[in-house]
């Protein structure tokens, strides 16, 4: 069939286009690194300057590697979301995911003073950030979790989601007042997002969780499908609803949760990544959405990490402003072109 | 009526709602029998129950008391797989927004039978080719089903039940939206759907004047009693005019219609 050709060529240019995209990111930063020296250092060559081979190895690598994990992990949780809700407008956001680590991020950092010295220094470092985000998301699913057992409506638990989110931040503006300037910086660093600075340890970590994540996901490409026809015909086709409920907001959860926690909220991937694979595959199969989803999330987290580090320049701006950039119009934009095709 | 062609039987069934407070009774007593190659009707005026009853047998609601047996298997200890391939359903509720097409619509019906991951084997496919030539939609496969007609729509429903290849297919109120030449389309399809395939399709209607002359079998609801019997015995009996508490309307057994009076 035409597109059956059609999606192969398609698959073909994406997953050339994130390797040459995760090449073009290693290469770029405040110190540029020739492609054929990128090539050199990956492989196992020796590179014509010492120094590059320690930023590529050090520095880039992991940051890359965390950019498409981030970017597939986010892209997938969106996905499933969008049509467990039936909501175009679902993401990891949206459930108050990211709330939730987030107010566990500002219980530790702003709320550091309140703690006895020795533990708000074990607080304080990078692992107890993690800890206290992953434990934040974590007992904002599993409210919501306790919530959504109760309600038998979809619309509702989005709701109960967004309930969460203002509540966190009601809290977290709360701590706000009562906090130094300096602990109010090193917060307001976290939620801006942050892909670097992680070490391969916590790539590793990481890995496994988006990897679980994603394997939950791919066993939900059937029952998502069914879904397609709304709950009712989806029992009808002998789908086990309530199971197919919990597998999907556990894999959202561990997904959105683990990134979180390692890279900070990052804004609108979740959301814009399923949107753009299903205008640009005019399709509904999760078979077929789950793999352009994956592509795309890693193709345009990579790029959005390039444009963060300002090649040539010496700033780095802050992951979330840009995502964000890019994001929110692609979204405004969707919404107004294509309204039927949202689903 | 003991016979090897029953599909789905009830046995003193009571339909209805529980809340905390009450328990709603909607019918009781109902000793139904859905058979293979018939056509049944299911009919009474709104609100009388039969999307409750409806419901009720495709195993979404509990009774309140009785059996169903579907294949001689009580429903609500048959696991939803093996559920599936024996009864699927048309529903009168709109489908969400997405971008399928008829194909792959109607191939969705061949989920009870695919792999973990929903792989379509010839055999689907050839399933899913074999719905869309019966209900002559073969035409709209690469559509999407947003952009065909309502009158088309139902049919694409109609075929993704076929493709789930079940003896027994029940649809609630699949005319509602269609005009006349589509309801007689549709209602001339389900017809020759039971005599060819020889599946038992029971389905819920307003139309009674088209069903009588279509059927082969009626239920009819009425606030006091629940019955099923061949339509030219309905009439016979005058049954058709209980189902309406109205003095204006008199079913006129000669024309075998509802005439206003």
């Amino acid at each position: 069939m035409n597109q059956t050709n059609r999606n192969t060529v398609l698959f073909a240019i994406l997953t050339i286009g994130m390797v040459c995209l995760f090449l073009i990111n290693l290469s770029l930063g405040s110190v540029s690194i020739p492609l054929k020296e990128v090539f050199k250092s990956l492989f196992g060559g020796t590179t014509s300057k010492e120094t590059w081979h320690y930023i590529i190895v050090n520095y880039r690598l992991p940051k890359a590697i965390a950019a498409i994990l981030v970017g597939m992990g986010l892209s997938i949780s969106g996905l499933l979301m969008q049509t467990l809700f039936r909501n175009p407008l679902a993401g990891p956001y949206v459930l108050g995911l990211s709330s939730g680590a987030s107010l566990g991020v500002a219980t530790v950092i702003l709320g550091a003073a309140f703690l006895p010295e020795s533990l708000a220094t074990i607080m304080l470092s990078s692992y107890g950030i993690v800890l206290a985000s992953s434990l934040g998301s974590f007992l904002v699913l599993m409210a919501v979790l306790a919530v959504s057992y109760r309600l038998r409506d979809t619309m509702a638990i989005l709701i109960v989601g967004l309930m969460f989110g203002s509540l966190t931040s009601a809290i977290v503006g709360t701590l706000t007042y009562f906090s130094t300037a300096e602990q109010l910086q090193k917060f307001t660093f976290w939620s801006l997002g942050n892909l670097g600075n992680l070490s391969w340890t916590s790539i590793g970590i990481l890995f496994v969780c988006v990897l679980i994540g994603l394997f939950l996901s791919l066993f939900s490409i059937k029952p998502l499908n069914a879904l397609l026809l709304g709950e009712n015909y989806a029992r009808s086709l002998g789908l086990n609803y309530k199971r197919t409920r919990l597998i999907i907001i556990f894999a959202t959860s561990v997904l959105a949760g683990s990134i979180t926690a390692f890279a900070g909220p990052i804004a609108f991937i979740g959301l814009a990544v399923p949107h753009i694979a299903k205008l640009v595959f005019q399709t509904s199969n999760h078979t077929i959405l789950f793999w352009s989803t994956l592509l795309f999330g890693a193709s345009i987290m990579l790029i959005c990490d390039s444009i963060s580090q300002v090649p040539g320049g010496d700033i780095t701006l802050p992951i979330n402003a840009v995502t964000s950039v890019f994001g929110a119009p692609i979204v405004i934009w969707l919404l107004v072109r294509k309204r039927k095709m949202i689903g | 009526m003991i016979s090897t062609n029953n599909i789905l039987t009830t046995s003193n069934l009571s339909i209805g709602y529980t809340s905390k407070a009450a328990t709603t009774i909607i019918a009781e007593n109902l000793n139904l029998n859905l058979q293979a190659g018939k056509l049944i009707a299911l009919i009474g005026a709104n609100g009388i129950g039969k999307s409750t009853l409806l419901r009720t047998i495709t195993g979404i609601q509990k009774p309140l008391s009785g059996t169903i047996l579907l294949n001689g298997k009580n429903i609500h200890e048959t696991d939803a797989l093996t559920l599936a391939q024996n009864l699927s359903v048309v529903l009168t509720e709109k489908l969400p927004p997405s971008n399928l097409t008829v194909f792959e619509l109607i191939a969705l019906g061949r989920q009870p039978y695919t792999n973990w991951i929903g792989k379509l084997t010839e055999t689907d496919i050839a399933m899913v080719n074999e719905a869309m030539e019966l209900t002559q939609i073969s035409h709209l496969a690469t559509k999407k089903h947003y952009e065909i007609s309502d009158g088309q729509l139902q049919k694409v429903l109609v075929a993704r039940a076929l493709a789930q290849d079940t003896p027994l297919i029940i649809l609630d109120e699949p005319t509602t939206h269609l005009d006349l030449l589509h309801k007689v389309a549709l209602f001339k399809l389900l017809k020759k759907l039971t005599q060819e395939t020889n599946k038992c399709i029971l389905f819920s209607t307003h139309d009674i004047d088209m069903a009588i002359q279509l059927s082969d079998e009626m239920i009819i609801m009425t606030p006091e009693t629940v019955v099923q019997d061949e339509p030219c015995n309905f009439i016979s009996k005058g049954t058709f005019n209980t189902i309406f508490k109205d003095e204006h309307i008199v079913f006129d057994s000669e024309k075998g219609k509802f005439v206003i009076v």
